[in-house]
Order: C-alpha cells, then sequence, then structure tokens
C-alpha cells in the first residue's frame, strides 16, 4: 500500500533510532497524545528501538477511552427503547456502561448497528422513517467532520426521525490538562497528526510557549513516529519550545478549512468530562443552535453526570502519562481485557490494552535490548 | 416442487412432507449407494485407527464470495480429519432448517456439498433433517461429523512439537474472514477478495506418505492464524515464534485490514493450514506443498523454541525487528475508527 | 485514535460540493469516498481517508521529504561513529 508500506521500513526506522542516540544527552519524557499513535509504538516496538534515556509517556488520545460511563449508559438506554435504531461505530461497542454494553445490548435483542461511515446512520433512518435512529456520535476533531455532515445531511432531507448523541472531545485542553497536573512529567508533545490534518497547527503555539513544551504534529507509521521524537528531542537538547511539522505529507498549518467550516456550522465548542480525568473547560464539542434539534439528549433525556468509581484502577494516572500500565499492580493480573477494571484496558485503543496484547512478552527476538 | 417454494415445518414433521422432501430434494444430490439404502444408519468397514471429527456450521450470509455454508460444511470436515493426519472417508450430515428457507437456496446449498464431496473423495453416507420454527435459525444450521482412516505413521498434534521445529504455512491468510464480513455488513467495499474454503487432504496426505516427519497440523478457521499458533503453543508449552515479513498476506487482503481496522493475524480462513514439521524436513515439506494448487504460496514462517518459564506462548518479529506477544482474539472482531 | 488509510482517486462524480464523491482504490479495494473535505482532489491524486471521507490530499513532494532527511541524519551518524541500539 502507496503512502503506509515505506513508512515501515525496518532499516530506516534503525537509522533514524541511532540518529536520536546520537543526539540525546540526558532523560527526557515524551508524550504521544493519540492511541494510534500508542498502537504503533507498542505494536511496532518503537519504544524498544529507543535509547533508554526516552520515555514514552502514552496520552489520553482515544475518544472511546475517555467516554464517560454516563454516556454509554445513555446509548444503551436509547438501544433499549421501542424502535429506536442505535447506530454506533465498531469500537464503541464493547466499551463497558454501568451495567454491560452495546454488544450486550444489541444481544438482548437490542438494535444496535455497526456504521463505518456517519453516513451510514442517515442512510438507515432514511429508509426507517417510521424508526427513530440515533447515531453515537464519538471522536475526536478528526471524526467531528465527518460527523457533522451526517447532521448536515440529515438537515437537507428534512429526516426527523434522525439524532445524534454526541460525545465528542477535543485534543488541546487535554494537553493542557496533562501539563497542569501536580504529577505531570511531559516534557514535549508528538501531537495527533489526523487532528492536525483537520484543524491545523495554530492552537499548540500558546501551548508550547506557555508551558516550554515542543510540540511536533506526527504521523502514524514507525518512520513518522521516530521522525517525530528525533526533532523533539532534537528541540529539547537545544532548549527550544516550538511547533513543527512532522507529518507535512497530510498536515497544513491552517488544517482543513472545509472542513473547520462545517464543524463551525454543526457544532459549538462546550465544558466535557473525561472518563478518568474530570472536567475539562471547553473541551468537547456539543450542537450548535441551528442543530440543536438533531440532539439525542433532547429527545431522549440530558446524560447525567456522576463521579468516576475509584478502586484499584489507575486508568486516569495512564491517561495522563503518569504511570504505565505495567506500573499498576493489577495489570495483568486482576485486570485483563476479559476482565478490565477501567477504560484504558476494556477498549483496544487504550494503552493497557495494547501492553497487554503486545507485550506479553517482553523480549526483543534476536536482539541485544 | 418449484423454486419459489420455501420450507415449511411439515417438511420436519416424519410424515409425507417431509419424506418427499428427502427423496426429491436431499437424497438425489448425494446419490451414495450407502445413503440409498435408506437405513437409519450406515454400516461400513475402515481398517487400521480411525479419526472421527464433529463441527457444526453455522455462518451467515448463507451464501458468500468463493463459496456457502455447504461446500464450507464438507471441506471443513475434510479439512478436520486431514489434520489428524487421517484420509478423509465418510461424513454424515445434519440440517436443521429454518422455516422460511426457499428451497431453491437450499438446492443450491446441496449442490455445493455434493461437488465438494466428490472434490475431496469424502462419501456421505447418513444424513438427518429437522426444521425450526421462523426465527430459530440463520437459515440453515449444519451439522456434521466424519470419519477418517489415519495414515500418519506417529501421533500428530501438539505433544509432538519440540524446540528446533519449523513452522510452516499453507498460503496467504485472511481471505475467508474479509470475504464474509463484507458480505455480511455491506460495507460498500468493490473488491476481488473471495473466501479461501478448500479441501486440504491432498497435501496434508502428500507430506505424509512422503515421509516428512510431521508434528502438528492444525487448519486456521475462526480467530486466524493467531489462534491455532497459540492454542498449539500453550497445549504443547512452546514458544512459537513467527516473521511476520514471512506471513503471505494478499495486497488487497492487507489493505481491506487496515480499512477495517483488523490485523491480518486474527481474520478467519478456511482453506489454510500450519503444519510444524522435524527442521530437517522443512526444506522439502514446502516444497512438496508448492506442488499443490491449494499450497502453492507454502513457506516457512516460523520456529519452534523452549518455552523458558514453562508457559508456551507465541510472539511475532515485526517490520522494526522488535517481538510482539500474540494472543487468540478476545470477543467478537469488530471494525474500529479508532 | 483516527484511522485514516491511504488510497488513489480512481474517479470523480457529483456537482454538490457537499456530496461530491469519488471511487478510491485502497491497494485493490476501492471504495466511494466524500470529497466535500478535499475539494481539490482530482483523479490519481491520492488522500487520507477517514470514516468514508478524505480528510487530506496526501502531499506526495511532502512524503518524500522524510526519505532524504534520513540520508541527512544518515550521513552525521556515519560522521559521528556507530552508537545506539541495534535490535
Amino acid at each position: 500500500m502507496k503512502f503506509r508500506d515505506e513508512y515501515r521500513d525496518g532499516a530506516a526506522a534503525r537509522r533514524l533510532a541511532d540518529a536520536i542516540a546520537h543526539t540525546v544527552t540526558r532523560p527526557w519524557t515524551l508524550m504521544e497524545v493519540c492511541g494510534g499513535q500508542t498502537h504503533a509504538i507498542v505494536r511496532f516496538g518503537i519504544d524498544v528501538l529507543l535509547p533508554s534515556d526516552i520515555t514514552l509517556v502514552h496520552g489520553p488520545g482515544c475518544p472511546v477511552c475517555v467516554t464517560p460511563v454516563e454516556y454509554v449508559d445513555k446509548a444503551i438506554e436509547i438501544a433499549e427503547l421501542e424502535g429506536v435504531i442505535l447506530c454506533s461505530f465498531g469500537d464503541m461497542l464493547r466499551v463497558p456502561g454501568a451495567d454491560g454494553d452495546l454488544f450486550a445490548a444489541k444481544s438482548r435483542g437490542a438494535d444496535v448497528r455497526v456504521v463505518y461511515s456517519p453516513l451510514d446512520a442517515v442512510v438507515i433512518a432514511r429508509a426507517n422513517p417510521s424508526r427513530q435512529v440515533v447515531f453515537f456520535a464519538v471522536g475526536f476533531e478528526t471524526t467531528a467532520p465527518a460527523n457533522a455532515m451526517a447532521a448536515v445531511q440529515a438537515r437537507r432531507e428534512g429526516l426527523t426521525n434522525f439524532s445524534m448523541l454526541v460525545s465528542h472531545v477535543l485534543v488541546p485542553p487535554a494537553m493542557r490538562a496533562v501539563l497542569e497536573g501536580p504529577g505531570n512529567r511531559v516534557q514535549g508533545f508528538l501531537a495527533a497528526g489526523h487532528v492536525c490534518t483537520i484543524m491545523g497547527l495554530g492552537e499548540y503555539g500558546p501551548i508550547a510557549e506557555q508551558y516550554g513544551v515542543p510540540i511536533v504534529a506526527t504521523g502514524f507509521e514507525p518512520l513518522d513516529i521516530l521522525e517525530g521524537v528525533y526533532l523533539c528531542i532534537r528541540q529539547l537538547e537545544a532548549g527550544r519550545s516550538a511547533v513543527e511539522n512532522q507529518y507535512a505529507r497530510a498536515v497544513s498549518p491552517g488544517g482543513n478549512r472545509a472542513a473547520q467550516a462545517l464543524m463551525d456550522e454543526v457544532f459549538r465548542v462546550i465544558p466535557r468530562r473525561w472518563r478518568g480525568m474530570g472536567d475539562i473547560p471547553d473541551s468537547g464539542l456539543g450542537l450548535a443552535g441551528g442543530y440543536a434539534d438533531f440532539d439525542a439528549e433532547r429527545r431522549f433525556g440530558a446524560v447525567a453526570t456522576s463521579e468516576d468509581a475509584v478502586g484499584e484502577c489507575i486508568s486516569g494516572l495512564v491517561l495522563r502519562g503518569e504511570r504505565k500500565p505495567p506500573e499498576c499492580a493489577a495489570f495483568g493480573v486482576r485486570c485483563t481485557p476479559e476482565r478490565p477494571l477501567g477504560v484504558t484496558m476494556v477498549s483496544s485503543e487504550g494503552a493497557c490494552a495494547a501492553y497487554f496484547r503486545y507485550r506479553g512478552v517482553t523480549a526483543a527476538v534476536g536482539g541485544t535490548r | 416442487m418449484s423454486g419459489e417454494e420455501t420450507i415449511q415445518l411439515a417438511h420436519g414433521g416424519g410424515g409425507r412432507a417431509m419424506a418427499r422432501l428427502i427423496e426429491d430434494v436431499i437424497r438425489p444430490v448425494f446419490a451414495d449407494e450407502e445413503l440409498a439404502r435408506g437405513h437409519d444408519g450406515a454400516v461400513l468397514g475402515v481398517d487400521g485407527p480411525i479419526a472421527f471429527t464433529t463441527d457444526s456450521y453455522v455462518i451467515r450470509p448463507l451464501v458468500f464470495p468463493g463459496g456457502d455454508i455447504g461446500s464450507l460444511a464438507v471441506n471443513g470436515t475434510v479439512n478436520d480429519l486431514a489434520m489428524c493426519g487421517a484420509r478423509p472417508l465418510y461424513m454424515s450430515v445434519g440440517l436443521i432448517l429454518e422455516e422460511g428457507l426457499p428451497l431453491s437456496l437450499l438446492r443450491r446449498i446441496l449442490a455445493s456439498m455434493r461437488a465438494a464431496a466428490a472434490e475431496s473423495g469424502v462419501r456421505l453416507v447418513t444424513g438427518d433433517t429437522k426444521v425450526v420454527d421462523r426465527g430459530k435459525a440463520d437459515g440453515v444450521f449444519i451439522n456434521t461429523a466424519g470419519i477418517g482412516a489415519v495414515v500418519a505413521p506417529a501421533l500428530i498434534g501438539p505433544q509432538a512439537v519440540r524446540p528446533g521445529d519449523a513452522v510452516l504455512i499453507s498460503g496467504d491468510i485472511g481471505r475467508h474472514g474479509i470475504a464474509v464480513m463484507a458480505a455480511r455488513e455491506n460495507l460498500g467495499l468493490e473488491m476481488a477478495i473471495e473466501s479461501d474454503c478448500a479441501p486440504l487432504a491432498v497435501p496434508v496426505l502428500a507430506l505424509i506418505e512422503r515421509g516428512i516427519a510431521v508434528r502438528c497440523l492444525r487448519d486456521l478457521t475462526r480467530g486466524g492464524l493467531a489462534s491455532a499458533a497459540v492454542e498449539i503453543a500453550e497445549t504443547a508449552r512452546v514458544s512459537i515464534v513467527l516473521d511476520e515479513a514471512a506471513v503471505p498476506v494478499r495486497d488487497d487482503v492487507a489493505s481491506a485490514c487496515e480499512l477495517l481496522g483488523l490485523d491480518p493475524l486474527h481474520v478467519a480462513n478456511e482453506g489454510r493450514f500450519i503444519a510444524i514439521v522435524a527442521p530437517e524436513d522443512a526444506s522439502r515439506a514446502v516444497e512438496l506443498l508448492r506442488g499443490y494448487p491449494v499450497s502453492a504460496n507454502a513457506v516457512l514462517i516460523g520456529l519452534v523454541r523452549a518455552a523458558p518459564t514453562g508457559r508456551g506462548h507465541v510472539s511475532c518479529r515485526g517490520a522494526l525487528g522488535v517481538a510482539r506477544a500474540i494472543d487468540m482474539l478476545s470477543g467478537e472482531q469488530l471494525p474500529r475508527i479508532c | 485514535m483516527c484511522l485514516a488509510v491511504p488510497g488513489r482517486v480512481l474517479d470523480l462524480s457529483g456537482d454538490d460540493p457537499l456530496t461530491r464523491v469519488g471511487r478510491v482504490d485502497f491497494g485493490g479495494v476501492v471504495q466511494e469516498i466524500n470529497l466535500a473535505f478535499a475539494p481539490e482532489a482530482d483523479v490519481g491524486d491520492y488522500v487520507l481517508v477517514h470514516v468514508g471521507f478524505a480528510i487530506a490530499v496526501i502531499d506526495e513532494v511532502e512524503a518524500a521529504r522524510i526519505f532524504a532527511h534520513l540520508d541527512e541524519i544518515g550521513e552525521l551518524a556515519e560522521f559521528a561513529g556507530p552508537l545506539g541500539a541495534q535490535p
């Protein structure tokens, strides 16, 4: 596959790892924000290739992980109503609410359908005029324009049986929240490349300046991540804290204007609670006034919020990058993908799940590390 | 009986309607003299040790690119017997039909079974038919049992696997799972990916008959290569180390997996097997397998090592040379956006 | 977080910018993709696709840049001498 395979070249990766090893003179802690980047790092063993001075911590870049449990509960409640079709991306089906997940609701007879594009939900609404179709709109800025398009299409077609349960979150406020955390150890960021593809780089300048952290917009393939680390380390070693663009084949400084325009029309910025991180102001998206009638919370009741359950689970600390999964006492022992204690193990994008899946065995085959 | 007709509850009632269904639709498709004798059971002879297997087939959709539940059922049974190092001989077929199933679809499925049986030389010698209420079966459920004559000189199974053994695969992975998922989920994908559903007895028996020291065989089904390798490693208490670059995946299958967020190692197959053989026989085994169409892309993909902790596990060396742990899927595979 | 896959635009249809679509080839698998967020996309271009929408046209010049950068880095490393972990 072009524009993917060439970024997985082992020899090139090792050259980048060598370059990083030459550049680094002291320990640094970097955070990669996006769950997709976490996945690539753990799956390809990028952290194993890096010199031990560099610690990669994994950020809250998993919208599935940070969706409050009450939204899952609401989705299940709506799905179980007579005549409702609940549409969702596959990722959300296994996230547990207080009492089971959407997959379980489906096996109990609720009409829950996996969609691959938000427009699929609109198609379903058009095809089932006598039924209420609700789309569970989760995601970061990357998915927001597509979700916005679903609302725009529904409006154009005058559909009265379509609504969206919106639990969108924004990345830059989460990065600020991480940096504000008392236990924060992050010194530089690999920003989420596809979020930047949509939003551009403008939001990161103020963060880099205020907190003195370099921020590199980074892609998702091994060479992207390694180059992102290299650029970040080079800045740190030189005492710089600027915004850089590693992922220039997809990211332009201004981002995707057409996408932003649609987001501005359909959504507005609101405060959001992040599972494991609490309330973060101006960190989410809700439907704007002109589209408020598509809000599932208006049709089916508002989502109640409650405190996060605590217990042994440290997913909040993992999401903030203050702990790594293997540092948790329950990891792999009392907490596994089959019996997860918290959201970072439940979601296949969560850091704990990624470590569990790919690091059951830690030795590099035939290697010296 | 015309093509527009559908299965009714009466067809399972044990009376005339059922007798007509069996006589007119089911039996002619198989035309086996044992079946024609019309007894409750078949009386057969087998020399030497027998392999005995059972399986049920509940796939949705019933028809998919590259096959249907009928060819799946016959090939699946043949393959289970082959994995025991046995020549497939006889099969039973239990049909559970859902009220409302179009007769034309039933005929099509039965014709597939006949063709698959003829291809493998396995005889369908006894069967049963039941009908359940609408909504109680996905159109058709098929249960089979298979009997084969063991030809392998030594017991084939995880217990025979030893450190140093070579792990071979008979061909590229992931076609069946992608083909079925695309057909079932209306993904709107244009692709030429068909199920790899196929009988595997011929190349497997060739390995055995040509004196390859076969330790263990496993056909890849649900859960893909990962599940098969993990099951063997855990039972045999060894470490299996795979080389990702060596595992064949067709470009379009790899692309479909990317699009859906799936790992090809976990995607289902129906016409592929792994063979663990003695290291000195590995090259000869690969060459032998490549002489048969269904295993024309056979290749060495890994090695067996001792498991230091005594707990069996599988790891895979990736593109960057670093190993990652491979486990079975937990739960059903769902496509991701994240 | 956000799975986006690169693919090549085979053809385009539709005049309305919001519903303009293209058939995109992802290494042998073709899917119809909404191009509302990539209005400049043309036949033969590569686009990045997320949940059925093109979110960017891939800049092929920038895409090659990392490999030129690698050559630079490689030279620096050779000059400095071998160091660092080998897998």
